[in-house]
């Protein structure tokens, strides 16, 4: 590197509202996909049978008959995986934890593979998933991270004997004196949801092994970091050299979800490895929501300390943050990349944090956009808010009192960000004027004297840009690092070139996925070279064995405009001064007294003295003799760029987590409708210092879509999951991405731009801002509207409403409640039936494998396996679904002819249940009244996509059970076996509660 | 996500399709628009041998008048029945309705005979099926036969169709002089399944609502001459009724609510649109 790193003058192409070059092929459908990417002749399509268990032993896997279907070419086991790669490293010391991207031993989350068919096509893979036979042994899940920690939790991985993976405590200044001291504490617990942001395009991994060079070679749309390069060839026992990674031209959005990629890409070199052939796999949707990643949920307990002017002294943060499953690299990364601004944009001298890792039976986290951001801004904005009503001052009043003063950058955050420039107080006070605070209290107040239900909520944000390597070591302790050696920087790799008659191109490492990084470098590239941006050429498709890369190489942590931009721009500057050194001989001017544009070098002075610049370009290729002294022929400028600010760990583990700290400020008015709960966005403002804008077409369009993204995970999205492990958002119409309609207005403000002085161009990152703003900015306008202090994300309006009333209405006296009591989220239920037989017939019936058999929902045959314990295939559904499965039914507890236990449990495709139904048979005169209660655990497929219909399904299913109960115990043979006549069926649906 | 091996059948004609029922119906599936029945063979939740396509019969298309009922044939899309120029007039609470069923993408493809066969608890038209009492025209390889709305449904996703049968037609009854109609739906984004459906009609002093996505099927209650806190009261009874479960978008009580507040919206709109 020679330049020195100075903020560009050019006046020119970056900083104009630049059309996308990119846009024209993916509107015209000409974008190249994975999936639309050519694969070699007899490649294989792979599908993944996944767990239906959230925690379960793996007793057995018989493959014998999948294997024997037409087109199957191959079926891979976790555990021949385990024989063909090696446990993925995490880079700290973790209790023992096995993770190679399929279950092993035991399965811990829904959605865990277990086995991989290739086959001739995809069609034909899903279809042999059905001869695969597991048997599991479940076993009892947990989920929510603090319990995970209690003793008795059940224990995800058993040779840790722990779900705590890392405990690691942080003290910076005093704050036990601060806390002693203050004058006023807050404490308080906030839940941050589980979420991600979806894109269009899934997963995709080609990957063939060539068996000459003991190589892998693998397209895949993995965005980086790069730095699990290492951990992938390591995993699979090659050097790096041996794993050739490409990335396709195009890549359909990822939001960090594409960077936990890396696990599939190995099981799919191992799968190919194992078939002898090209795997290509396609994730689909159901895959993509219940086992890509999510963003860690968290719980953390905020304390602060503050005077009575609202200063505040101390804070203390103890988080569980939900990793799921496993720690896949570079995970836990997030919350201590967001350690560093623990303090946020204000001046808070000491700081406590505890951060708990925890393991729970969820889908592994990963890297969601904002990175540990919303869930940290979360607690500390609200703290601000709380602090603010504790006191009876306007929470902006709070906000400014304890902002970084202007005039004080660089600044030290106690936990060792070092926020390399801003203007916080001016951004504020220009965006309230700009944006119109005054009209948006003004409407609060005629509101609020309406009687309607009004609020102002405000957050400020500091956004981190460009991730310093080095952070990942706070994870180690002091010792740790002393033994694992200094790690600092992030290097960013680009190439520009000029070829013989001065067409420029530029590779470099961004990996992008849709943000425009092709526009915004052709931008940089021709302010420098003086060339239209049109006619240069940004190939951003990354090949591991040809191009230059290092382990930061990748699209996240808003890495591009500081880190890619720059390198880009010192590669171009670096060609510059070349270039200008050739035509300096010609034009007899020194090379600083050059310009650069349109095409042609002249003299400042006397344009007329001019080259062309191909000409001068061209001289380094067509005659290298010709060339100045000690200049080196051909014009290719690689550059491998690190900011020198990006220092490592200190030993009181200070981190200096990124390069660039932009500054985001929001408010919002909100009006909630009293009789749905429903939230509306009245107004909402968002404004952002984020330096130097390099386009700013391209910097609003990351605000919009990051508002958007925020926006969903406010009101909408959230991955849930049962107590009981299971997992209920396995579709688009249960996680509820936003769609244009939701969306409310944005007003978006720049009002200020303070260059970083530690980036070549003055650029910071823009495209988390309001991943952290937004969640939190309208839970405060929320609290400020109902009064209240606990808010919990997502805002659905059926939890709004229940904030806003008391208790409800109760029934009239003489109408009975049909509503269950909620209980975890198991089926349950209970009624009765009279059926139209005698005691001794109904308990004969039951009894009876044969009759037992015709009463049981699609069963043909009790197989008997023991006293009053039978095995049978059942094909049952509601409508259309309908599934085969696998069942074991007992009966238990028996008292003839009063009363029984029947339990069981199914597995089959559609996924895997447990059981139990109490039955009490009473004779009344002539017929028999059958009482009964039950419990149903679902879990797999059907629980994770029909959610909303399982309680119905499970009525639909005990009234086919009574029917064919009916028809059996009166011996109405004619009816046995065929479908129930409409007025039977009629009259049982009635007497069940579920027709009218 | 792609669905096991099916046949295929495009019939051209009625006799055609329930001549192959008679014959496969108990492994067959009816697809129209495809918009329920294609994302359930995808998820591989249904796996019917044959599916028959109903789409290029011609004749199942029409939209028409008869005898103070609007025939809807079993090829008619929802987007059909919301260009229909007499829609507003004809059928006010259909036409209130229509824009809440999914997006104009899905309402292109989707049918209205299709959702009234899936039966939905949810869906927006048997729901307006029932509370306008319209009915269902099935036909097999010997008859056709006529069934109301009540018998029609049976509970969730299911109804009195016989595997042998296809339906050829709905009927909604025009709306009545004097009658005022209104639909509401409570989502959590435009065009999802509803977490509460809400459709009432009044005329003269009589009140009639239908509540959709909380029971099995939509549920209908009559009323006469009730208003204030009565009103109320009746709302709250039918609410409790109702009783709901919680899923991961609302719980029972939330919906036991929204019976009670924009039932009554639901009813105060249609006794406007009767007086307007």
């Amino acid at each position: 590197m020679t330049a020195t790193q100075t903020q560009s003058a050019d006046p020119g192409w970056v900083g104009k509202r630049m059309l996308r070059v990119e846009d024209a092929p993916l509107l015209k459908g000409r974008g190249g996909f994975v999936d639309d990417l050519p694969v070699k002749k007899g490649t294989l399509h792979a599908a993944i049978l996944r767990s239906p268990h959230p925690h379960a032993r793996i007793l057995s896997i018989d493959v014998s008959e999948a294997l024997k279907q037409p087109g199957v070419r191959s079926i891979m086991t976790g555990a021949d995986l385990a024989r063909h790669a090696e446990n993925f490293v995490i880079g700290f010391e973790t209790p023992p934890m096995d993770y190679r991207g399929m279950a092993i031993d035991k399965v811990r989350y829904v959605g865990e593979p277990v086995a991989v068919i290739c086959a001739s096509d995809r069609y034909t893979a899903e279809d042999a998933m059905d001869f695969i036979r597991v048997e599991y042994e479940p076993l009892q899940a947990v989920i929510d991270p603090v319990a995970a920690e209690q003793p008795g939790a059940p224990i995800l991985h058993d040779a840790a004997g722990t779900n705590v993976m890392l405990l690691r405590e942080f003290t910076h200044g005093e704050p036990a004196a601060a806390f002693a001291d203050a004058a006023h504490e807050i404490e308080f617990t906030i839940r941050y949801p589980r979420n991600s942001i979806t894109p269009m395009e899934t997963y995709a991994v080609v990957a063939e092994y060539l068996p000459d060079a003991n190589s892998f070679d693998v397209i895949s749309n993995f965005q980086g970091p790069f730095s699990l390069h290492p951990v992938m060839a390591r995993s699979l026992g090659v050097q790096g050299s041996k794993l050739r990674h490409r990335s396709p031209p195009n890549s359909g959005g990822s939001f960090g979800s594409k960077l936990t990629l890396f696990p599939y890409i190995v099981v799919m070199c191992v799968a190919a490895k194992l078939a002898g052939r090209p795997v290509k796999w396609i994730e689909d949707r159901l895959e993509h929501l219940s086992a890509a990643n999510s963003a860690p949920n968290r719980v953390t307990r905020v304390r602060g300390a503050y005077d009575s002017e609202g200063v505040v002294s101390a804070i203390e943060l103890e988080h569980w943050d939900d990793n799921g499953a496993y720690l896949r690299a570079p995970m836990p990364a997030p919350i201590f990349r967001m350690h560093g601004v623990s303090t946020n944009g204000y001046t808070i001298p000491h700081v406590h944090v505890t951060n708990h890792i925890m393991v729970t039976n969820k889908c592994p986290s990963g890297a969601v956009r904002g990175f540990g951001g919303p869930q940290l801004y979360f607690a500390v904005e609200r703290m601000m808010q709380r602090i603010a009503t504790e006191l009876g001052r306007d929470p902006l009043d709070v906000i400014r009192r304890n902002l970084i003063p202007a005039g004080s950058f660089p600044y030290r955050a106690p936990a060792g960000a070092l926020i390399d420039s801003g203007k916080y107080q001016e951004v504020i006070d220009k965006t309230v004027a700009e944006g119109g605070l005054a009209e948006l209290v003004r409407r609060r107040d005629e509101a609020r004297a309406d009687g309607r239900i009004y609020g102002i909520g405000y957050a400020t944000v500091v956004e981190p840009s460009q991730s310093n390597m080095g952070y990942i070591s706070t994870l180690k302790t002091g010792i740790e690092r002393e033994r694992a050696g200094q790690k600092d920087g992030a290097i960013a790799s680009c190439v520009v070139n000029v070829d013989p008659l001065g067409a420029v191109s530029v590779t470099a490492d961004s990996v992008p996925q849709g943000q425009g990084h092709q526009t915004a470098l052709a931008q940089v590239v021709a302010d420098r070279l003086g060339v239209d941006p049109a006619d240069i050429a940004v190939n951003l498709e990354t090949d591991t064995q040809k191009d230059g890369w290092s382990i930061a190489a990748g699209n996240y942590s808003c890495r591009f405009a500081p880190a890619v931009a720059s390198s880009v721009h010192i590669a171009a500057s670096n060609i510059r001064a070349k270039v200008a050194r050739i035509a300096s001989q010609t034009l007899n001017v020194p090379p600083d007294d050059l310009e650069f544009e349109n095409g042609r070098i002249f003299a400042r002075d006397n344009p007329e003295n001019s080259v062309a610049f191909y000409r001068a370009a061209g001289l380094a290729h067509w005659s290298p003799l010709s060339l100045p002294d000690g200049m080196t022929p051909g014009l290719r400028e690689a550059v491998d760029w690190s900011a020198p600010e990006l220092t490592p760990t200190t030993a009181n583990d200070e981190i200096n987590t990124s390069l660039a700290y932009g500054f985001g400020f929001d408010f919002c008015g909100i009006e909630i409708d009293r009789a749905t709960g429903e939230i509306r966005i009245d107004k909402y403002v968002t404004s952002h210092d984020c330096g130097t804008i390099l386009n700013p077409g391209l910097a609003d369009g990351q605000i919009r879509g990051s508002f958007a993204a925020a926006f969903g995970a406010t009101m909408l999205e959230e991955f849930v999951y049962a107590e009981d492990g299971s997992f209920l958002s396995g579709t688009f119409a249960d996680y509820l991405a936003p769609t244009a309609p939701e969306m409310p207005e944005l007003t978006v403000l720049h009002p200020v731009q303070t260059p970083s002085p530690y980036t070549r161009l003055g650029a910071k990152g823009i495209a988390e801002g309001n991943q952290y703003s937004t969640p939190v900015c309208v839970a405060n306008a929320v609290a400020d509207a109902l009064g209240i202090d606990d808010i919990e994300t997502p805002l659905t309006p059926s939890r709004v409403y229940e904030w806003l009333h008391g208790a409800e209405r109760p029934p009239p006296e003489g109408v009975a409640t049909t509503a269950p009591p909620s209980k975890g989220r198991a089926l349950e239920g209970s009624g009765s039936v009279e059926v139209p037989a005698r005691r001794e017939d109904v308990w004969r019936t039951l009894m009876d494998p044969n009759s037992l058999a015709a009463v049981i929902p699609g069963c043909d045959t009790l197989k008997r396996e023991s006293e009053n314990v039978y095995r049978a295939v059942v094909d049952i559904g509601v409508g259309p679904v309908r599934g085969r499965f696998e069942a074991h039914v007992r009966l238990d507890d028996l008292v003839e002819p009063e009363s029984g236990t029947l339990s069981g449990s199914m597995i089959g495709p559609l996924g895997s249940s447990s059981g139990t139904g109490r039955l009490r048979l009473e004779p009344t005169g002539d017929g028999t009244r059958v009482t009964y209660d039950y419990e149903i655990h679902l879990a797999g497929k059907v629980a994770s996509v029909g959610g909303r219909m399982l309680q119905g399904a499970a009525r639909a299913l005990i009234a086919q059970f009574f029917a064919g109960l009916i028809r059996q115990a009166t011996g109405d043979s004619a009816q046995a076996g065929q479908p129930a006549d409409t007025g039977l069926w009629e009259r049982l649906l009635r007497t069940l509660g579920i027709a009218r | 996500m792609k669905p096991a091996k099916f046949d295929y059948l495009a019939p051209e004609t009625v006799d055609e399709a329930t001549a192959t029922l008679a014959e496969r119906g108990d492994d067959a599936r009816v697809m129209a628009g495809g918009q329920s029945l294609m994302p359930i063979l995808n998820m591989r939740l249904a796996r019917p041998e044959l599916v028959i396509d109903i789409a290029r019969i011609g004749t199942l298309n029409d939209i028409r008048l008869k005898d103070d009922m609007i025939e809807i044939g079993a090829g008619a899309t929802q987007a059909a029945l919301m260009r229909w120029p007499d829609l507003a007039a004809m059928a006010p609470l259909l036409a209130a309705a229509l824009p809440h069923i999914g997006h104009f993408q899905t309402r292109n493809r989707g049918t209205v005979c299709g959702s009234l066969c899936h039966a939905d608890p949810s869906s927006e038209l048997p729901l307006c099926l029932a509370v306008l009492g319209g009915e269902v025209v099935l036909e097999n390889a010997r008859r056709q036969r006529t069934v109301g709305a009540a018998e029609f449904q049976t509970g969730m996703l299911s109804t009195a169709k016989e595997a042998d049968e296809l339906v050829v037609g709905a009927r909604y009854p025009v709306a009545r002089p004097g009658a005022g109609h209104a639909f509401l739906e409570m989502t959590r984004r435009r065009g999802d399944f509803a977490i509460v459906g809400l459709a009432a009609v009044a005329r003269g002093g009589k009140m009639r609502l239908g509540v959709g996505g909380i029971a099995d099927r939509p549920a209908v209650r009559d009323w006469d001459g009730l208003d204030g806190d009565a009103l109320d009261d009746a709302l709250n009874a039918f609410a409790w009724e109702l009783g709901g479960t919680d899923d991961i978008h609302a719980t029972a009580r939330y919906r036991r609510e929204m019976v009670r507040t924009l039932g009554r919206r639901a009813i105060e709109q249609a006794r406007d649109a009767c007086r307007s």
